[in-house]
């Protein structure tokens, strides 16, 4: 049941094409129903969770290397599989709207449920590696979604970016991963998370640890990775609400908490999660004040946020675990909301820029009634959820003394300004002059902010629907034990309900003086961007590419054969030296003068060919070292191959000789700087090949099975001629291939010479070769 | 003798491969050819080598030391075989020149173009 709620996803991404061609823009209605129903699946499965025992499902694929489809449904992967269906269900159902009547609709919901199903699969994974095909599923459709719009060039470069951002995480989460599996000795998660000391006492913690961060840090925006998230915002809106603010985003935040019980406790933990999640914190939160766009607003914020969620489980004390699990619910709701309301704001007016927008509750009050709850929600007001989750933040952070508290204060102090932003001044005020006449959004648009929004105030006011059946224990979860979390409104005067008023006055007065305030900070934050590190990475990467590329993939012939002779020689000479294995021959023969002059007669003819400018004197001397090398068989024991290798031989000539009276005499095509290099090259590779030999020379590493054919021959092939018998009795099917490479060549070259001669057009004449001239 | 060998087959090497690095892919073919030579030698001669018996049985029994056969197969074969090679490189050329009316490997490739 558990793996069909995954399958189903994608089962519907396939028909959904076709569902739209049918129904248009109100297919959504209708496929929006599977979302909801797997919503409402994995809410019937809340209270079996709360209790403690999840929901397993598993398929074995390979026992021997711990692959399995492994699916564990517990109240943190419950937690987050209940945001990406139910918020899955109302933004497909908005797209309809916002995207009414575009092309490719179809195809933005396929992908869409694609993402879907994926998201879900890294949330139920409980096996390390299927948890890492699904989290690279939903990079991968996250790329196509922010590309959507991809006649727009921008949308492109945005969708490239956050692929390379959170693919490359994705190469280091692969190993990690897979570190973390063996210093654990299982890839099941449940089992890992029970070794805790059995990890971290390993020497592969360490870089398992900080893979693992890489990748969960790349997906989640964590500074310095953060810059792909803003220029996400390329993607249509519904997209952006539901993976860049909800959902996948959040991946990363979820895969540290998942890991959390097996990885935390020590100093690398809190201090590189919690300081990665502080100072995103602290960035995201400054750079949203600068933004004037109500998305890349809410992008930054968003950061901030997955920062301040980062930096609760990087403390990873019980209270922190807890604010974080309430904090990941009511931002999924408060900023899924917010971005549809931006959403629709401008599906409206036609403008995303906060100052041109002012007093569009008149004419829209249905979204406005929707930003209003989650912008009271997002600024940490009663009765609503965001404000239970900012005291149970205050309330952890105080545990670590106060400093810690005020940083946080003031990132939330931003927040609430931008919520101000985002949901107050667009509505209220005077209105202003618009080019287009604002109406309300059609129903499909305003359905979900409002639904978002209305849960944020019910899970304000009845706080007990899911402390102790969802947030406690996903935060037991995390913690890796039982925790007892008991939520309520009001929490008598504590430091943290003076802190949360301090925050809110500050937060009013940023969002008074925030038009003075925009320039000047976007200036005093422009070095923070990491952008410009990745732009000259990806300028340096594909220059390097293309260099590379020009090296190896020259199209000459030559600087092939170099390359593959260099490497050999190097890679050669660097064995033969490292092995100790060079060494002179033990016992070497003293050599006849005979001996001798057939050498010299053989390395003498290898010079002549070498040297000559007559073809005729090349191909004679190839012969002489031919003669040479058959002259060598007679002497040392080898009568047939010296016949065969005269007979060859002579062929050889015969052919060349005859050829070359239709071939052009030779011309010397390179400089003497050229030949001297080739020249040196293949003297090396020469001397390497003599080094080689002298090693090899009497060493016998197995047993030969020459005495076999030496005693055989007689009695099993009735051959006294061995190396006869051995041809055409013992291996004889080599020598029928052999036979067959002989006579497919010979049908080359029949055809070659019977084929109709055609000349090419343009072919350039010997004359008119300006290399040869120059060379000559 | 062992050792004047490696010499010799350093030797070809290195006449082989610089006549491979030519331009001209006449040479380049003379190249292949001397590049079999040393090869086969290398083979022969790292197998180990013994001085004029034959490895022939005479008479039932084979004499006490005779030559190894089993590379001496092996070479054979490749004897043969880099003929074929050979003689189907030497057409093959001879077709490209006069199709394209060069002999030069970087001007083949641009009339590839």
């Amino acid at each position: 049941m558990i793996i069909a709620s995954v399958a189903a996803g994608f089962g519907a991404a396939l028909i959904a094409p076709v569902v739209t061609r049918w129904l248009r823009h109100r297919a959504g209605w209708l496929l929006g129903t599977l979302p909801a129903a797997l919503a409402l699946y994995f809410a019937s499965l809340i209270p079996q969770a709360a209790g403690g025992s999840a929901t397993t499902a598993r398929l074995t694929w390979v026992e021997d290397l711990g692959l399995s489809l492994s699916l564990r449904a517990d109240s943190l992967s419950l937690l987050m599989a209940l945001l990406i269906s139910g918020i899955g269900a109302l933004v497909v159902v908005y797209a309809g709207g916002y995207l009414k009547g575009h092309p490719a609709l179809g195809a933005l919901y396929a992908w869409i449920l694609a993402f879907m199903a994926s998201m879900l699969g890294v949330v139920l994974a409980d096996n390390l590696l299927v948890l890492f095909v699904f989290w690279e599923l939903t990079s991968i459709t996250s790329f196509i979604l922010i590309g959507f719009h991809h006649d727009n060039e921008q949308a492109r470069a945005a969708a490239l970016q956050a692929l390379l951002v959170t693919a490359g995480g994705g190469l280091a989460l692969l190993p990690g991963l897979v570190l973390l599996g063996m210093a654990g000795g299982t890839f099941e998660l449940s089992e890992l998370n029970l070794q805790a000391a059995r990890i971290q006492s390993s020497p592969l913690f360490g870089p398992a640890l900080a893979l693992v961060l890489i990748g969960a840090f790349t997906k989640s925006a964590q500074f310095p990775f953060h810059f792909w998230l803003p220029n996400a915002m390329a993607a249509p809106t519904p997209v952006s609400a539901y993976l860049h603010s909800a959902t996948m985003v959040k991946a990363g935040v979820y895969l540290l908490a998942r890991l959390s019980p097996a990885l935390a406790g020590g100093p690398a933990w809190a201090f590189s999660v919690g300081g990665i999640g502080a100072a995103t914190m602290l960035l995201g939160g400054a750079m949203a004040l600068a933004q004037t766009d109500l998305k890349r607003l809410l992008a930054y914020s968003t950061i901030s946020a997955l920062g301040l969620l980062t930096l609760l489980i990087g403390i990873g004390t019980p209270h922190a675990l807890e604010a974080a699990m309430v904090l990941l619910l009511a931002h999924a709701l408060y900023k899924g909301a917010l971005f549809l309301v931006a959403g629709a704001v401008e599906h409206e007016t036609g403008t995303r820029q906060a100052p041109l927008l002012g007093g569009l509750a008149r004419a829209m009050p249905w979204t406005a009634a929707a930003a209003g709850l989650a912008m009271l929600s997002m600024a940490g007001l009663p009765p609503l959820l965001g404000f239970i989750s900012k005291e149970l933040v205050y309330e952890s952070a105080f545990e670590l003394g106060w400093p810690l508290a005020v940083t946080i204060a003031l990132t939330l102090a931003f927040s609430v300004c931008v919520s101000g932003v985002v949901g107050l001044v667009p509505f209220w005020g005077r209105p202003k002059p618009l080019e287009r006449h604002p109406h309300e959004a059609p129903p499909s648009m305003t359905f979900g902010p409002l639904l978002l929004g209305g849960l944020s105030l019910v899970f304000g006011l009845a706080p007990g629907l899911i402390d102790g059946r969802l947030a406690g224990p996903a935060a037991a979860a995390a913690l890796g034990a039982p925790v007892a979390l008991k939520l309520s409104l009001w929490h008598g005067l504590t430091p943290a309900l003076g802190l949360s008023a301090a925050t809110l006055v500050l937060g009013l007065g940023l969002l008074v003086f925030i038009r003075l305030m925009r320039t000047r900070l976007h200036a005093a934050l422009r070095p923070w961007g990491s952008e410009r590190v990745y732009q000259a990475g990806l300028t340096a990467l594909n220059l390097a590419a293309r260099g590379l590329t020009q090296l190896l993939q020259s199209g000459y012939h030559r600087r092939y054969l170099t390359i593959i002779v260099l490497t050999t020689v190097a890679a050669g000479t660097f064995t033969l030296m490292r092995s100790g294995a060079f060494n002179w021959p033990a016992a070497d023969s003293p050599p006849g003068y005979y001996e001798l002059g057939v050498a010299l007669l053989i390395v003498a003819a290898a010079v002549m060919a070498v040297t000559t400018s007559s073809r005729l004197g090349a191909v004679a001397a190839m012969g002489a070292a031919g003669y040479g090398v058959a002259l060598i068989y007679l002497i040392f024991g080898a009568p047939d191959l010296a016949m065969t290798q005269f007979l060859i031989e002579s062929l050889t000539v015969i052919l060349f000789v005859l050829a070359f009276h239709h071939l052009p005499p030779f011309a010397r095509l390179t400089t003497v700087s050229e030949r001297a290099g080739d020249a040196a090259l293949a003297l090396a590779a020469g001397a390497m090949m003599t080094a080689l030999v002298l090693s090899a020379v009497g060493v016998q590493l197995y047993p030969s099975i020459s005495p076999y054919y030496v005693q055989a021959a007689e009695s099993l092939a009735h051959a006294r001629n061995i190396v006869n018998a051995i041809l055409v009795d013992f291996r004889g099917i080599d020598t029928l291939g052999e036979i067959c490479v002989l006579a497919i060549s010979a049908l080359g070259v029949f055809a070659l010479l019977k084929m109709p001669r055609r000349k090419a057009e343009g072919a350039p004449t010997p004359e008119a070769d300006p290399q040869a001239e120059t060379g000559r | 003798m062992e050792t004047v060998l490696a010499f010799v087959i350093g030797g070809l090497y290195a006449a082989a491969i610089y006549m491979l690095l030519r331009r001209s892919v006449v040479k380049l073919l003379i190249g292949l050819g001397l590049l079999s030579h040393a090869a086969n030698l290398l083979i022969f001669t790292a197998a180990g080598l013994t001085r004029g018996r034959a490895p022939v049985v005479t008479a039932g029994a084979p004499a006490a030391v005779i030559a190894d056969p089993l590379p001496q197969a092996l070479i054979l074969t490749a004897i043969v075989i880099g003929f074929g090679v050979t003689a189907f490189a030497l057409v093959l050329v001879f077709r490209v020149y006069s199709t394209l009316r060069t002999d030069n490997l970087d001007r083949m490739r641009e009339a590839d173009a």
